[in-house]
């Protein structure tokens, strides 16, 4: 006899976790019909190769929450690029020593990253213009100051260390000799480096150090907590308290943090800056945010989710890679996902979302 | 005894339309006070006046003996005068004792220095506040969206009282609600009454506001037109106050005012 009870729990628990399930099936079946797909060099590329799309999701996810949406993101990280490999290049020109050109070009793109964020949120909470408009309008602004910034093209010549930071790994390993920490451990015979493991690309490390600190803000902090207030019954937050008008401005800022984050992470991958950098990515990071478990009218979503959102694509793009399929089938398929995500959305019922500790 | 809440003179006009006109209105701790009337009475424009939505042009209030001035709904909830609204104000995505500590949440120390949200305190003292009033909800980390009609009423009563609200003003309670959670609400009415929470009561339902309240205030056309204890008054009386085919206890005072 099957036990009513039993099943209906078990089927609960799958439709909460279907991105999860998605996420592994999919790497499954790429490791299945995939040449060494499952190796750990193809398992750090596909974590490299999601690296923009993670961090935008993940500063979109804070402003989907609050029921806006960022769609300057796109060309922030443009933007961050070209202006973080600007500052590198003539600063290293002038003299300056390579690390110390590289910390400055990536604190100053970090930094001009944090004005657009203030402008969309200002013109969205003081000012009242729809989230959409604002930072569509931001898009195409910070496109152009970056093809300002790089006189159209694309900017070369960067300190050669950077590569060595951006393709670098955490750990080397050399299977019964060595494991060296930060930087490629030298004199090794060239029988050595080929049986050399790297282990966690430093793109990598970054960028979850980030999406962890961040991650943690959101989920147990009174600020995250707010988001969600205001996400969900604005008018409640503001009776309550919240300084809803800061709040959106903070949230913003964070997103565009985000993105330039991701521009200075182009740069340290692809050593050069690109006005359009990243800007495809745009609607892959919003496509994340919402397989994550968000919604586009605000309220709800998790870093977590988001993260698996993600991976979903990046598994899935490396996959057809792989497999020798044209990207472009990409588009299709992550078309799909998000039509089925938002459809499992809708008709799972409601019990799946009783019981949940905060959201 | 002082009473928690006294208005004097209040009189709200919208360009030409005097909504409340010279109305005076005392309400004592622990009180249950209805107010009726027909549409256009000008009960919701009073009840707006004291919440701070609206600012009347003439009159005083005085809160617990102190004359007082309310700009703002947010310096009313200072104060401890609380509106329950209809949407409630509370954020439906989130579970009941989040809503409770919404804007004034419980922190703890997550490795010693940075401020996290304490759970475990907020979902007790959530409980205890529940239990105080008799509010029974199956598990306050339910969404507010898997509630009933009722059951949200109760949580943002709870809120208020949880935080020291002394005089809850309730527009039309128990509309939109089935019969079994009017009585709920009711009960609870009754309930916040004897913990000596001060309920303005607004409601078309005249046999909610017989079975809550002790004292009436009949509005018509702006005015005050009858105050009634309501054990010596009917519904029969009330309603004659209410459509004008009684005259009323002060129309002629104030027209002789003026």
């Amino acid at each position: 006899m099957i036990n009513y009870n039993k099943t209906r729990e078990i089927g609960i628990n799958i439709l909460r976790r279907w991105i999860l399930i998605f996420l592994v099936g999919e790497i499954v079946f790429f490791g299945i019909v995939g040449t060494n797909y499952l190796s750990l060099k193809n398992l750090q590329n596909i974590l490299v190769a999601s690296t923009t799309v993670l961090l935008l999701a993940t500063g979109e996810t804070f402003v989907i929450i609050t029921g806006g949406i960022d769609l300057s993101i796109g060309f922030m990280v443009g933007f961050s690029s070209v202006v973080s490999a600007k500052v590198m290049v003539d600063l290293w020109a002038a003299g300056f020593s390579q690390p110390l050109a590289i910390t400055i070009g990536i604190l100053t793109a970090l930094s001009l990253g944090l004005i657009p964020g203030f402008t969309n949120g200002f013109l969205v909470a003081k000012l009242r213009v729809p989230p959409f408009i604002a930072t569509f309008g931001m898009y195409g602004i910070a496109y152009g100051f970056a093809e300002i910034i790089c006189n159209n093209v694309p900017i070369h010549k960067l300190p050669t260390s950077l590569g060595s930071l951006g393709h670098g790994y955490l750990f080397y390993w050399l299977p019964g000799k060595l494991l060296s920490f930060l930087g490629k451990p030298e004199n090794l015979s060239r029988e050595e480096l080929k049986h050399l493991v790297s282990i966690i690309p430093n793109v990598t490390v970054i960028a979850f150090i980030f999406i962890g600190i961040f991650a943690f803000i959101l989920a147990k902090t009174k600020f995250g907590q707010h988001i969600y207030a205001i996400g969900g019954n604005i008018n409640a937050a503001e009776r309550a308290g919240v300084n809803v008008k800061v709040h959106l401005i903070k949230v913003y800022m964070i997103s565009s943090f985000f993105a330039s984050l991701a521009g200075v992470m182009y740069v340290l991958q692809f050593i050069t800056g690109r006005a359009p950098a990243g800007s495809a990515r745009l609607l892959d990071a919003v496509v994340a945010v919402v397989i994550g478990g968000a919604s586009l009218s605000g309220g709800k979503g998790t870093i977590m989710g988001t993260v698996i959102g993600a991976l979903i694509i990046g598994v899935l793009e490396i996959g057809l890679v792989n497999l020798s399929i044209p990207t472009y089938n990409l588009h299709i398929a992550v078309g799909c996902i998000l039509i089925f995500a938002v459809l499992v959305d809708q008709f799972s019922p409601e019990i799946i979302h009783k019981e949940e500790e905060i959201r | 005894m002082e009473p928690l809440l006294e208005v004097k003179n209040i009189t709200k006009r919208f360009g030409g339309l005097t909504a409340v006109d010279d109305v005076n209105m005392k309400i004592f701790p622990g009180e249950v006070v209805g107010i009726l009337g027909d549409n256009g009475a000008g009960k919701s424009t009073l009840i707006k006046v004291i919440s701070g939505v609206y600012h009347a042009e003439e009159g005083q209030i005085f809160f617990e003996g102190r004359q007082i001035k309310i700009s703002n709904p947010i310096e009313a909830l200072k104060i401890g005068i609380e509106t329950i609204y209809q949407d409630l104000a509370l954020a439906e995505n989130m579970n009941v004792y989040s809503n409770i500590f919404l804007g004034r949440e419980k922190l703890e120390k997550f490795l010693g220095f940075i401020d996290v949200l304490d759970h475990d305190y907020m979902l007790v003292e959530s409980k205890k506040v529940l239990n105080r009033l008799d509010i029974n909800i199956p598990s306050l980390k339910n969404k507010i969206r898997t509630l009933s009609g009722g059951e949200r009423q109760a949580v943002a009563i709870s809120r208020s009282i949880y935080w020291n609200a002394k005089l809850l003003v309730m527009d039309e309670p128990t509309a939109a609600l089935g019969v079994a959670e009017q009585k709920k609400v009711l009960n609870l009415v009754r309930t916040l009454s004897s913990h000596g929470v001060s309920v303005i009561i607004i409601s078309h339902q005249m046999h909610d506001v017989f079975s809550v309240a002790t004292r009436l205030l009949i509005m018509r056309r702006g005015k005050k037109v009858a105050e009634r204890i309501t054990k010596k008054t009917n519904v029969d009386e009330v309603v004659g106050l209410i459509v004008g085919s009684l005259p009323g206890d002060y129309i002629e005072v104030s027209k002789e005012k003026r």
